[in-house]
């Protein structure tokens, strides 16, 4: 089971969600001050919440975008929440101008449908997680197990590549469901 | 298509819960935090905890109800009452808050919900309102005023928030049902998630609110009370052909 779980900073308030859930596991997360820890980390989580344009500015800024790409281009134990999930595309169409980390084919882009954000819990491989989401990825992902939600349109929920993970939903949120594919992440890792 | 939730409301002050028909004689109901790991365990789509607290200066309690309550609980944690500025829902949401509240300071200042939005996400952001023959009231019913609900969360929804909080004043705390015509026209106006609250006292009346289009409902007193559980009104929804989260 990972032991050595750490948490990029990508300008989120909220990452007490995050923490508690993996302290209810038996793992003390902590939280990446520079670049080389993410090479260093046994396992790396990437959430996120707010904007897209922020987000990577901060990961750039503080030197963390590399050292992302190369740790999930090698396929090692990395967790990517919500927004998390959204950087590893080419870009959002939230902010137009910035490039993503570029792993993902695509742009995030805006749900189309009458109720925006996305919120509340919704179907995944027949199990229910919790959305907060008003942007996503709608192309397949070639290379990685992807799973669908739908609202109003099909929009991917989770992609899998071995222990790298990439939630649109919040595992950490999402009661009994998530605390079960939270486990099997770190059992897998 | 998501389901629609259900969603126990706590108001805490000092760190217990207090309920009481329109803020009048409040009593004491119970640890917040056996009860909101209760509600989840019960099947609780979310939580909301609103701080009734009579001062800010008796709010620094909040903070550490919001710890212990973050602690145990693995579904999203709304937290309102009291929030004025940035500062408060930073403090929120560092606390374990997924969504912070906020209704009066938001009345007085709308450019907060603007500023808290880009700050934190417009997931983040509920705005509450409280509305009474369709006009807002504030400061917990104290103060009214002759600004129209349903526009007032056509504005919120512009600025930023990413839910919007109904309570219908007239029929909070009555067992009475919720205001199914006032949601109706609200639902027709804003594109945002709307949770209702105010009134519930069976899944019927729930059921009629999720008819009309609100995506979730709020509760209290008949949790708090013990009149039914989660896990039963749940049940009834189902009966009524909602689609809930079993």
């Amino acid at each position: 089971m990972l032991r050595d779980v750490r948490i990029v900073p990508t300008g989120a308030a909220n990452l007490r969600s995050v923490t508690e859930a993996f302290r209810r596991l038996g793992v003390k997360a902590t939280m990446v001050r520079q670049g080389n820890e993410i090479e260093d980390a046994e396992a790396i989580i990437l959430p996120g919440v707010g904007a897209f344009g922020p987000a990577m500015d901060l990961l750039r800024e503080q030197g963390f975008a590399e050292p992302l790409r190369e740790r999930i281009e090698a396929e090692r134990p990395t967790l990517a929440i919500c927004l998390g999930m959204q950087l590893l595309a080419q870009g959002s169409e939230e902010a137009p101008d910035t490039p993503g980390l570029g792993l993902l084919p695509g742009m995030a882009r805006r749900l189309q449908a009458p109720v925006v954000p996305h919120m509340g819990w919704n179907c995944v491989d027949r199990e229910y997680f919790y959305f907060a989401n008003s942007y996503a990825l709608a192309r397949p992902i070639p290379g990685w197990e992807t799973s669908f939600a739908h609202y109003a349109q099909s929009f991917v929920a989770m992609i899998r590549r071995g222990p790298v993970l990439a939630c649109q939903f919040h595992p950490e949120l999402s009661g009994g469901a998530g605390k079960r594919l939270l486990q099997e992440w770190l059992d897998a890792g | 298509m998501p389901a629609k939730r259900v969603i126990p409301c706590l108001d805490i002050r000092d760190g217990r819960i207090v309920k009481g028909v329109r803020f009048q004689s409040l009593r004491d109901a119970g640890d917040p935090v056996e009860r909101a790991a209760l509600y989840e365990e019960q099947g609780a789509d979310e939580i909301v905890i609103l701080d009734v607290s009579a001062t800010p200066e008796r709010r620094g309690a909040s903070l550490e109800t919001v710890k212990r309550i973050r602690a145990v609980l693995g579904i999203p944690l709304t937290v309102g009452g009291g929030v004025r500025a940035l500062a408060d829902a930073q403090n929120l949401l560092e606390a374990g808050a997924d969504k912070v509240a906020v209704n009066t300071a938001a009345v007085q200042c709308p450019s907060l919900i603007t500023e808290l939005a880009s700050q934190f996400g417009a997931q983040c952001i509920v705005l509450a309102i409280d509305a009474k023959a369709g006009r807002v009231v504030t400061h917990s019913g104290k103060s009214e005023s002759t600004l129209d609900a349903i526009a007032w969360a056509k504005e919120g929804a512009g600025r930023g928030a990413g839910e919007i909080l109904l309570t219908s004043w007239d029929r909070d705390g009555t067992l009475q049902g919720y205001d199914t015509q006032f949601l109706c026209a609200l639902r027709g106006q804003v594109r945002v998630p709307i949770i209702a609250s105010g009134g519930a006292a069976t899944a019927q009346h729930m059921a009629e609110a999720f008819a009309v289009g609100v995506d979730a409902v709020l509760a209290a007193s008949i949790f708090h009370d013990g009149q039914t559980t989660v896990t039963e009104i749940k049940r009834e929804l189902t009966d009524l052909g909602i689609k809930v989260r079993p």
